[in-house]
């Protein structure tokens, strides 16, 4: 239901053009290696040069992070001076995950399997998480013509091979099996009858090995952990967010400071191994973007990490998910999961031209709708900028009637609610701010350089280079969450705790101060603020 | 000058522009949410919201960030509904009709109103749901139940006491688990990896000078 003339017309392009499109679906060509590199360097906002700086503070000092993002790493901390007693702390336990996602939630139940008291504290509720929202997929190569190698080669080339070889080595070859601790908790992945896997491309991929739950995949996923979590009793402190860590006085990890966030009250939760669980970063809305992620994406982990003492890699990569939703203007950089291109739908400009493979990799694909809304003059005015069209109502002609209510019933109401039939109509996208493909540097064993700290999840740099590959998230909390918490779940049993210290934090104010940082900002941000008002 | 409407928030009015959600409009009148907010688009159940619109007697039930505003809505949310969830073993229970009877006898109480199914955010049959588990149909449970995100609108009237969201989830772990059929090929790559068929190639992979998997990656087969 588009009223608007301007979309109206060209909406009538998309539907004039359409069976031919569909006709020659196969013949549209993948860009080349140079075509790719071109694209990304002209028009991707990771090489948007003026909206990066040079960190001034820290281990990473002389390194190039968005500006928001240096503004929270080199701010004051939260706890500047208040008194923390560190000698009588509300919690002591062996493993503190911080974070109730996907990785937190799998890190929680590796840790308590292992015999550790665990507990896990989050800022909202348990499963309030980018994990929830993934609607697309998770990759394994588990199928006879798809091998761990596979899929190696596909992550490295969709990383710009700047990804750690050893830590995509375990994503890869720890995958099937995390699918099938998955199946054994009770998620219902999409099966055929004999029970094989029902598989599709994602972009960037040269095996169908894309496994989802319809377009609820992440939300399957995270509602099961979630359940296991509270089957086996694990305290979860919600509304409790981290906003420092501790350490001993041999320096390693000790605790964290807690927030509660609705009285205030600041708490000590005293820790063997704490896992850094915290997710992304999408509400820091980086060079302004709107996003994909949920409310409390705002790069707490890196913050805590970051002051502690803990490297940074790439952090200044992000992914833009090229199919954000560009209109109506309630849904404005929602996720369009990538799966609606897996199924057939094209990226078409406002002439009816489809002008891209809409699988080649998320970063590429963003880049092309930037080319088309910008230079090229090819984009739909949508009210509050332009957009491409992704048509969806081929992926009926290509999967037959009643495709889209079976595989992506979520995409169907989410525009449903705004009068927009998704069969019969195709949408408007425009790239999201979707995925912190860096953060904190680990090991194999999850750990940082900071003795029993551990990251899981979106928190983690390096997995995924320069660029995450659809469906390799969900796979790396899995992964990495249940590594973590194996991993902590081994550490904490010989961990003797000396005198519990933050004085990495005041020595980290000393740096601010003598590098000239003049900042009234405390960090983690913890939540956006959306309101008009002025005096918070 | 954008459309605006008269919206209730807690009892207290504020004018709001038209286009927003409910969720955006609590924004713009100034209230910096800690509650009653997550993924904001409609797929974690944490900003379950009550309205009425007035004039009218219907008392509606939404999600605020998937919800736009209306002239003369009264607005409460709900941001935290207490649903019963039990605790069980996985690995212990078994997909019979006695584990519903056991867990959720409530669920036998129904009365048939049909409250739940009116509630539902996301347009569920949820009476349907708990006639599929009254009756061991977990299949059926799980499928119509699918897309839930666990918000508890739909218990929040029930007669019964029933938490339908956490019945829903039971259901479906057993499918998952028990029920749906076995898939062969993951069980056989699982157990080729853990024989290590695939440590030499991964291993040679990981050494390979940059252009030569430069190499491998730009000219490898794509699946069609």
């Amino acid at each position: 239901m588009y009223k608007n003339p301007e979309i109206a017309e060209s909406l009538k392009k998309v539907e004039a053009t359409r069976q031919a499109r569909f006709e020659a679906r196969d013949t549209i060509k993948r860009m080349t290696a140079d075509e790719k590199d071109a694209i990304l360097r002209a028009y991707h906002p990771d090489y948007k040069e003026e909206n990066f700086e040079n960190l001034i503070v820290g281990v990473n000092k002389g390194d190039k992070v968005p500006h928001e993002l240096a503004a929270y790493l080199q701010a004051h901390s939260r706890i500047k001076g208040k008194n923390i007693d560190l000698e009588n702390p509300k919690y002591d336990v062996d493993v503190l995950v911080i974070g109730g996602g996907g990785a937190g939630s799998s890190a929680a139940i590796e840790a308590h399997n292992a015999g550790a008291n665990v507990m896990m504290v989050t800022k909202l509720r348990i499963g309030d998480a980018n994990s929830m929202m993934a609607e697309g997929g998770i990759q394994a190569a588990d199928k006879p013509n798809d091998s761990p190698a596979q899929h190696y080669i596909d992550v490295m080339g969709g990383g710009h091979f700047a990804n750690r070889p050893e830590l995509v080595a375990k994503l890869v070859s720890d995958a099937p099996e995390a699918i099938q601790w998955l199946n054994h908790l009770g998620v219902e992945f999409d099966k055929t009858e004999d029970g094989t896997m029902v598989t599709t491309h994602g972009g960037g991929t040269s095996r169908k090995r894309m496994h989802a739950c319809k377009d609820y995949s992440g939300a399957e996923i995270m509602r099961t952990l979630r359940d296991e979590v509270l089957n086996r009793e694990i305290p979860v402190v919600e509304f409790t967010a981290a906003i420092e860590l501790i350490k001993d006085d041999e320096g390693k990890i000790a605790g964290a400071v807690l927030l509660n966030m609705e009285t205030e009250e600041i708490m000590v939760a005293r820790a063997k191994c704490v896992v850094i669980a915290t997710g992304g970063a999408g509400r820091m809305h980086y060079q302004n973007f709107p996003t994909s992620n949920h409310y409390g994406a705002t790069a707490d982990g890196l913050v805590l990490g970051y002051r502690a003492g803990a490297k940074l890699l790439y952090a200044d990569t992000l992914q833009y998910h090229p199919t954000g939703a560009a209109f109506p203007e309630q849904i404005l950089g929602a996720l369009v999961t990538e799966k609606v291109r897996s199924l057939g739908a094209q990226l078409v400009n406002k002439d009816g031209v489809a002008y891209i493979h809409p699988l080649e990799t998320r970063d590429v694909n963003a880049s092309g709708i930037i080319r088309e809304c910008s230079d090229r003059g090819n984009g739909v005015p949508t009210g509050t900028g332009k957009a491409v069209w992704l048509d969806t109502p081929m992926i009926e002609m290509i999967g037959g009637e009643g495709t889209i209510l079976k595989r992506i019933p979520a995409m169907y109401r989410m525009f449903a609610k705004y009068g927009i039939d998704i069969r019969k109509e195709p949408i408007l996208v425009y790239p999201t701010l979707h995925y912190q493909n860096g953060g904190l540097e680990i090991t194999p064993d999850g750990m940082t350089g900071i003795k029993n700290l551990f990251v899981a999840g979106e928190a983690v740099g390096g997995i995924h280079g320069r660029n995450r590959l659809m469906g390799n998230s969900l796979l790396d909390i899995i992964v990495f969450g249940r590594n973590a918490g194996k991993e902590s779940g081994k550490a904490f049993k010989s961990v003797k705790l000396g005198k519990l210290t933050l004085d990495h934090v005041d020595k980290f104010e000393a740096e601010l101060d003598k590098a000239g940082v003049k900042t009234e900002l405390r960090s983690p941000k913890l939540l956006p603020n959306y309101t008009t008002r002025k005096d918070i | 000058m954008e459309n605006m409407v008269n919206i209730y928030l807690f009892g207290k009015k504020y004018e709001v522009p038209a286009s927003l959600t409910i969720m955006k409009a609590m924004e713009h009148a100034g209230y910096q949410l800690v509650r009653g907010c997550g993924c904001r688009n409609g797929f974690c159940g944490a900003c379950t919201t009550i309205y009425r619109i007035k004039g009218q007697t219907e008392l509606k039930v939404c999600l605020a960030c998937s919800t736009q505003v209306e002239e003369g809505m009264y607005i409460a949310t709900l941001p935290y509904f207490p649903l019963v969830k039990k605790v069980y073993d996985i690995e212990k229970i078994k997909p019979t009709e006695q584990i519903m009877m056991q867990l959720y006898p409530e669920i036998y109480a129904c009365i048939g109103c049909n409250s739940c199914t009116k509630k539902c955010t996301q347009g569920l049959d949820v009476m349907q749901y708990i006639a599929y588990a009254q009756r061991g149909e977990y299949e059926n449970c799980a499928e119509e139940s699918f897309d839930c995100v666990m918000c508890g609108c739909c218990s929040s009237g029930c007669p019964a006491g029933i938490s339908h969201p956490q019945v829903a989830m039971l259901a479906r772990r057993l499918v998952g688990k028990y029920i749906a059929p076995n898939c062969d090929h993951l069980d056989q790559r699982v157990e080729e990896i853990a024989r290590g068929d695939f440590k030499a190639t991964v291993e040679a992979l990981m050494q390979k000078p940059l252009e030569e998997l430069k190499e491998l990656y730009n000219n490898r087969d794509i699946e069609k």
